[in-house]
Formats: C-alpha cells, structure tokens, sequence
C-alpha cells in the first residue's frame, strides 16, 4: 500500500508526479491512499518508489486539464478518481470521453462544483484601497472559497488589475500581485482592511438598481448563495431593501399621475414636427414623405421605406420589383446580388444617366432560420405602393421607363399577363409614358446554364435598346412632346 | 442645492432600473498586461444579485433623466415629476474606473435620456466611452444605448469604442409605438439597427490588401421589449423578435415585464409585471435560437396565440405533438432530440457523443444530466418504454401546477 500526502500549494504539480511515478510501476489505484495537508493517518506505507518503472505512462492534454481543475475539490475523491481514471486510460482510451461513464460523470461534477467556485471568486472578491506609497495603488481583499481554488483562481486578478498592487487573502493561503509579481504565501490571519468610500457608493447604487415591484428572492439566493453574503459588503442593504419593498410599490400605485410639470408643453412643442404634405413638390418632399408611408403592412416588417436613387432629370427610369434584403438594411436599390448583375449589364450596354427605382418599396420577407426569405408583393401591395411610383415619374418624366419583371410592368402598365411574349416591347403606362418591358435580373440568378445565358443576354439588349432610343431622344431638338 | 455623486448616483440607477439587458459576455479577449487596466472575453461575470433576482454585471446609468421625449411607458418622460440629475462624463468615468478596481463591475452600461438633440445626446455618450478607452486604457466591458434618431457617424464612433450597442424597440408593434411614444419612429429604430448590422458586417470583412478592419461592437446589439404595456399577444411578440435576429442579427432581445412606474402615465395599467410571462417569452425565444422552432410553432399550441402561463413551451408543443412521440434516444437525430422536453442542449450533445461508445440506457441519461422525470414520457430506451404514458390523459397534468381552488363568493 502506497499513500501520497498532497500539500495545499502546488498539489497539483505534486499528484502529477505521483501519479505518473506509479503508473511507470503499474500499481493498480487500490494499492494508493491518497490524502491532503497533514498526514494523519494510523498505519504506515510503502514509501513510493524512487525512480520511473518500466511501463510507458501517457495522457491527454484534456485529461491534465480536467485534473487541474478537479484537483482543486476538497478532500480526497478527486486525486483517487483521477489516478483510476488515469490508470484505466493506460488501455482503455475511449472511456473518459464518454459522458455516460461512470468516472467521466463524477468528475465532471466535481470539475463543475470547483468552476463554480472559482467564478464566484470572480465575481465576489471584494477589494478595498490600502494605503500605498508608491507609483502603484494597491487593494485587498478577504475571501472563503468552499475548494483549493488560490493558486487557479487568481491568475485572472492578473491580468485584469495589471496596473495595480494587490493581494487576496483566504483560510487556504494568500495571493500577492506586487509589481507585476504573482506569488502564493501560507495562510495567514484575516488581515485588517481599512474602509473605502467606494463602498459607500457602491451600496447607493446596489439599493437603487433594483426594481421593488419584482421581487424574486429565490433568484438572488441560487445565484448568491448565503455563504458569500458574510464578505460581500452590499449584503447588509438587502433586509432594508426588502423591508421597504412592499411600502416603495404601494406609493408607487398609490400615486395618481402627478400634473405635468410646466415645461414639458414648452420641450414638446419645439421639437421638430414631422410635417407630411399631401401632394409633395419635389423629388425630396416625396422621399421624405414615404420614409413614413404606412400605406400597406409591409412597413411593420421591413426596415425602411427604399426610395428610388439616380439621375432625378434623367431621361431613362428603370423599375424593379421590390427591395430584397441587401436593400431593405442598406436603405437603396440595386444594391445586392440582383442589382449588382443589372449595374454590370447597364455599364456593358453603356446607360448613361437613369433613375432606379421599384415598383414596391418595402421588403417583403418571412423569416425562416436565420434567413429572410423574399416573397414577392401582392397586387394590393403594388396597388398601394404605385402612388410613389407615379409621384417618382411625374417628378423624373422620363422619355421611356424599363420594366424588369412582372411586377414592375404590371405596375406600370396594369398589363398582368404573362411576361415571356411581352418581352422586348414597348408598352404603354398608366400615365401614356413608354414602357420596355424585360427580365428582372434576380430572374436570371435563379436559373442555370444556357437558359441564364440566354436570359442575360435578352436583358442586355434590351438595356442596350433603352440607350439607344434615349441617345436619340437626346440628339432631336426637345419638343413639348419628348416625355409623354 | 448642488447634488452630491451619491444623490446623483441613487437617481441615476433607479432611473435605470427598467432595463433588464446586464450582459457582459461575448466580446474580444482583452487583458491589462500590455498596459491600461481591466479584462474582458468569455463568459460574462455577474458580481452581486439585488432582491429582484437580477444579476449586477455592469454599472448601469443613465448618464442624465432629463429628457425631451414623451413615451407614456418611461418614467423619465419629459411629462413625469420625477426628480432629475445629470453626471459630468468625468463623472462617469471615475466610478466607472473606481467600481472596476474594486472588482464591483465587468464595465459600464450607459444610457441616457434625450437631452437638447438626438446627436448631443450621443456624442456625451460616445464622449464618455472615449474617454474610458483612450485616456484610461479601460479594457472592460462597455455597452453603450445608441440613440436611433443621432448621425451615422456618432454611432459608427461609439461602435469603435463599445462593445455592445443596443437600440431598445420597445413595443412590439409600430402602432403602439406611435401612440405611446409619439416621438420615437419605428422605422428609425429598425433602420439604426440594420445600420449597424451592416457596419459589423463590414468590419469582418478583410480589405483587398487582407488588412482587417477596425472591431466594430465585437459583442453585438441587443434589444429590449416591454411585454404588457400595450395589448399585443406572445405571437405579436415572438414575430417581431424573430424578425429582429434574421434582420439584424441580434444577439439578444431582452423581455420587460413592464413594472408600474411612480408617476405613471395615465395611459398605462397599474398592474403588477407579469412576471411569468416574460419568463415563458425568454424561454420561447431560447426555443427559436437554439432549438430550430419557428415562431408559429410555438405560438399555435393555443388559439389565443399567448403562451401557457402553467408549463414551459416546448413541453406545450410536445403535449400538442404527441404523434411524433416517444422518440428512441439511440436512433433520433440531434433536431429531433432538441425536441424532447427535459432534453436542453447540452443534454443533446452529450447524448450524441456517449452514442458513439454505446447504447444509452435509462440509468446512463440520468447520468448524462437528462431531466427524466419530464423526458420519460417522450422516450425510449433498450430498458425503457413509456408505454401509455405518452397518450395518457393526464399527462399535462403531471407536470402544471396543482389547479386554485376557486372561492365560491
């Protein structure tokens, strides 16, 4: 029978070394007694052997970690658990990583109480000011942890108050941080930290921060458990906080709405009042009106109203469908996937100058996953919306307006037949303005091979077309008749 | 009289208190070894919990009460009584820094009534955070409440500095957002939020020279929405979120059972928070996160498109389903042992690696860390059949609360 005596600093280091000591001898884990601090027990051992053995002793880099932490737990169980498990790891590699097995699972749960333990250090350490006489401010701080956490727990105080003396002592040892230095001492007496009037301040916000209507003490218990609350300063406000709670809500439905103070009539009527005219005048009359346009649901969903972008006295207007995704966060058209192939085609069939706009102006979308999934706008929805579109046209007065997709041509023309024999042509709008009706470009990013190309290539002519009869709109001598 | 830092300090929180975000988790590791001073990464740390059983992560202020607008639910309105206080920035950052070194806060959560104008307002708060990050080396955690109406680019600076930004929605619906809070515009909200999606977008992306661009909020945008100041059911709620994280990837929407506030506005119920309902929203919404449900899913277990105040949603949808019960722990796929009430994630995840070294019994799940007393009704297991448990009658229950004797008079 073997025993190891662990101290209280560095047992880590020190089971490590045991461990791998018995392994290389192969000594099974009912022949090792593992024990903590003081070696009080009543029968004498095998004294360990003095050098390696034969036998290969290998790990994991997970299981060294889990060790370190585990180790941390109080008493006995984690360097015995740790040792078999190591010892069964020797010819059965699988075992640990399974979370049903029996080992695995009671060091985790061990694992799990020390990591608990240790982000409560974390959180509750206290510091108060001490008097420094240096460049550096030095603070304190007492705290009990229910486990071994001293030497894993407080490397985060490092690199966190780098700039800072400090020291945090506790019943298992003390933890300085001097000039960049972290070093681990025996336990000494609580020591005597003087007041701070930060805490003063802390314990204003503490009992003002919280909401007397919602009380949920059980919450407050679980996360804060009663054994911190002796070294937490806050706690001493909470039965006054309590005892208040019930009185602060009963004033609170208590008292009827006071009367308005003097000034707010005055505040309120010198903000700046979003006026809406009924026919705007301009191109940005129009735009800033429809940013507020609640024609339709759609605007419940979308994010913003996308209004038309471009040459505002250009001959050429072209109309897409609706806003998609890209377009809807970035507040303009044109600007994803689809408008990115229509701005290529228009510099391959040289437009010049032209307003894009669409037909629709909100996004419609469901969301599905992490996705916003486009649907395409009702008949309602373009109804609504072609109040903007006509407001657009009466303001651009283009010679000739493309259609890209079936919305956009129905919205222009009222015309909801079926696009493929319309294609190429002129129609004419609702206001008598000329329409070329064609592909919407997400049309041709949906289909594959050579009927995209084929597509693409439509599109790009007729695109080149609306060049060509605006280049010679432009060369004729303007008449009062150009832009019917 | 002059106010004192503690008097400001005491109406500053209070007025504070509404906002249930306290989060401080989920940004860029940061430590104080390369200069400055505090550390941020990971998980986030919650350093003291107040009797409403909320968790205190960061110092959250307001940096002043005073403002210009008018939302009925808001007890700084400029319509309400209550006493006012402004901090200086210095302010600010000193017991932000002075909180810090005491191991009290992760950092600073601010927000602010609107004072003078939207861009004012946010350039104090954009000024504070600059402060904190350049003369003072501050590496904490800072979260800043972006103003929706302030300029592009007093949010694309506070961006730099903070690494959250949130915009609070408030309502669930644009209706009751431009009754209750005539000033605010829905559309701008939802408007600051793309725009902010889309400048965290554009920061991850590498330039052509394969330079990064600068973090912009490393830790995202949240959001939060009062439940029960207007009229909206939890499927009114549920849609708006959801829309909310497919559009602006949002890593949180908070929930506020709204709380009576002192000096209330007369449009609004004096009731007390539904408490329970919020509760079943965050567990609603932890359903569309990480469990692949869809809103309607949830919401369309009751006609009254609210949820079940007795017992959690998944297990409602479960009880709805019973058809695609019970499951075979050993066989079924991840999606559909998310599906299992009593079955969280990690549960799932660990049931699917010990899969590999064996199959998985009764005894194995409890060890795993299953809730069986809830996930034996749905299961089955080379030892474990529930039988008729599944259809039984009086399976819900089993596991609602024991029903209120009601009085007769």
């Amino acid at each position: 029978m073997y025993r190891v005596t662990l101290p209280t600093l560095g047992f880590f280091e020190a089971w490590r070394d045991a461990a791998r000591r018995l392994l290389t001898h192969a000594v099974p884990p009912d022949q090792v007694e593992w024990g903590r601090g003081e070696d009080t027990s009543l029968f004498p051992a095998d004294p360990l052997p003095e050098a390696d053995g034969l036998h290969a002793a290998t790990t994991t880099k997970e299981f060294l970690s889990l060790a370190k932490t585990a180790l941390c737990h109080t008493g006995t169980e984690a360097p015995t658990l740790l040792y078999q498990a190591l010892h069964r790891h020797q010819t059965n590699r699988r075992a640990l990583a399974n979370p049903a097995d029996p080992i695995a699972r009671k060091l985790s749960v061990l694992q799990k109480a020390v990591r608990r333990d240790i982000h409560k250090m974390h959180a509750f350490v206290r510091f108060r000011e001490l008097p420094s006489e240096g460049q550096r401010r030095s603070f304190g701080a007492w705290f009990e942890p229910d486990h071994l956490i001293l030497e894993t727990g407080t490397p985060f105080f490092a690199k966190r108050f780098a700039d800072m003396d400090w020291m945090i002592a506790t019943p298992q040892g003390v933890a300085r941080f001097e000039d960049g230095t972290h070093t681990f001492h025996p336990p000494a007496a609580r020591p005597d930290l003087p007041e701070d009037a930060a805490e003063a301040l802390w314990g204003t916000y503490f009992a003002n921060i919280f909401n007397p209507a919602r009380l949920h003490l059980q919450a407050m218990r679980s996360e804060m458990p009663l054994k911190y609350w002796k070294n937490l300063p806050e706690t001493d406000l909470i039965p006054g906080m309590l005892a208040d709670a019930e009185a602060r809500v009963e004033k609170m439905r208590a008292a009827m709405p006071t009367e308005v103070p003097t000034h707010a009539e005055r505040i309120l009527s010198r903000l700046p009042q979003p006026s809406v005219p009924d026919l705007p005048n301009t191109m940005e009359e129009a735009r800033a009106a429809a940013m507020h346009c609640k024609r339709c649901g759609l605007c419940e969903a979308a994010t913003q109203t996308v209004w038309g972008r471009g040459h505002a006295q250009a001959k050429l207007m072209i109309v897409g469908e609706q806003p998609g995704d890209a377009e809807d966060l970035a507040g303009k058209p044109f600007v994803g996937p689809a408008g990115q192939l229509l701005t290529d085609l228009m510099d391959e069939a040289e437009v010049v100058d032209s307003w894009m706009t669409n037909a629709v102006k909100h996004f419609k979308f469901r969301p599905t996953g992490k996705r916003r999934m486009h649907q395409n706008p009702n008949r309602h929805e373009i109804d609504h919306c072609r109040w903007w579109l006509d407001l657009e046209r009466r303001f651009v007065k283009p010679t000739l307006t493309v259609a890209l997709g079936g919305s956009a041509a129905y919205a222009l023309t009222g015309n909801d037949a079926p696009l493929k024999p319309r294609r190429g042509k002129i129609e004419t709008a609702h206001d008598g303005g000329a329409v070329l009706v064609t592909w919407h470009p997400s049309y041709i990013l949906r289909l594959d091979g050579p009927a995209a190309a084929t597509a693409r290539a439509e599109l790009l002519d007729d695109l080149a077309a609306a060049a060509d009869v605006i280049r010679a709109d432009l060369s004729r001598p303007p008449t009062a008749s150009s832009h019917v | 009289m002059r106010k004192s830092l503690s008097d400001k300090l005491a109406i500053l929180a209070d007025a504070a208190k509404y906002d249930a975000s306290c989060a401080s988790s989920g940004t860029t590791r940061r430590d104080s070894r390369n200069g400055g001073i505090g550390s941020a990464g990971g998980s986030g740390i919650c350093h003291a919990y107040t009797p409403d059983g909320r968790c205190i992560s960061l110092l959250k202020i307001l940096m002043t009460n005073f403002c210009i607008y008018d939302c009925a639910y808001c007890i700084n309105r400029v319509s309400s009584g209550v006493e006012r206080a402004r901090f200086t920035p210095e302010e600010v950052v000193t017991l932000t820094l002075e909180f810090y070194r005491r191991n009290y806060i992760e950092g600073l959560f601010l927000s602010s009534g609107i004072i003078k104008s939207p861009d004012d307002t946010m350039a104090d708060i954009t000024r504070i955070a600059r402060m904190l990050r350049e003369d003072h080396g501050f590496k904490g955690y800072i979260h800043l409440k972006t103003i929706p109406e302030a300029s592009q680019e007093l949010i694309d600076e506070a961006g730099r500095y903070a690494d959250r930004l949130s915009v609070n929605i408030e309502l669930p619906k644009d209706d009751s957002t431009r009754t209750l809070a005539p000033q605010k515009r829905p559309e701008t909200i939802r408007a600051a939020m793309a725009s902010v999606r889309l400048k965290q977008q554009a920061s991850k992306e590498r330039s052509h020279t394969g330079k990064r661009a600068p973090k912009f909020a490393p830790a995202g945008q949240s959001t939060q929405m009062i439940v029960g100041a207007d009229g909206s059911n939890d499927k009114a709620i549920l849609t708006t979120s959801s829309r909310l994280y497919t559009g602006y990837k949002l890593r949180r929407v908070y929930y506020s059972a709204f709380s009576p506030i002192p000096d209330s506005s007369a449009m609004l119920p004096l009731i007390k928070p539904p408490l329970v309902r919020e509760h079943r929203l965050y567990q609603a919404d932890w359903l569309l996160r990480f469990y692949g449900f869809d809103v309607d899913e949830i919401t369309d277990v009751a006609p009254s498109g609210n949820l079940d105040l007795d017992i959690d949603p998944k297990l409602a949808w479960a009880l709805a389903h019973r058809g695609q019960f019970p499951v075979d722990v050993n066989r079924a796929g991840r999606d559909v042992l998310l599906r299992v009430p009593g079955f969280g994630t990690k549960t799932v995840n660990r049931i699917l690696t010990a899969r590999r070294s064996g199959a998985l019994r009764y005894a194995d799940l409890l060890r795993i860390g299953a809730r069986m007393g809830m996930a034996k009704s749905f299961v089955t297991t080379p030892d474990w059949s529930p039988g008729g448990l599944t259809d039984s009658a009086d399976l819900r229950a089993r596991f609602a609360p024991a029903p209120e004797q009601l009085s007769l008079f």
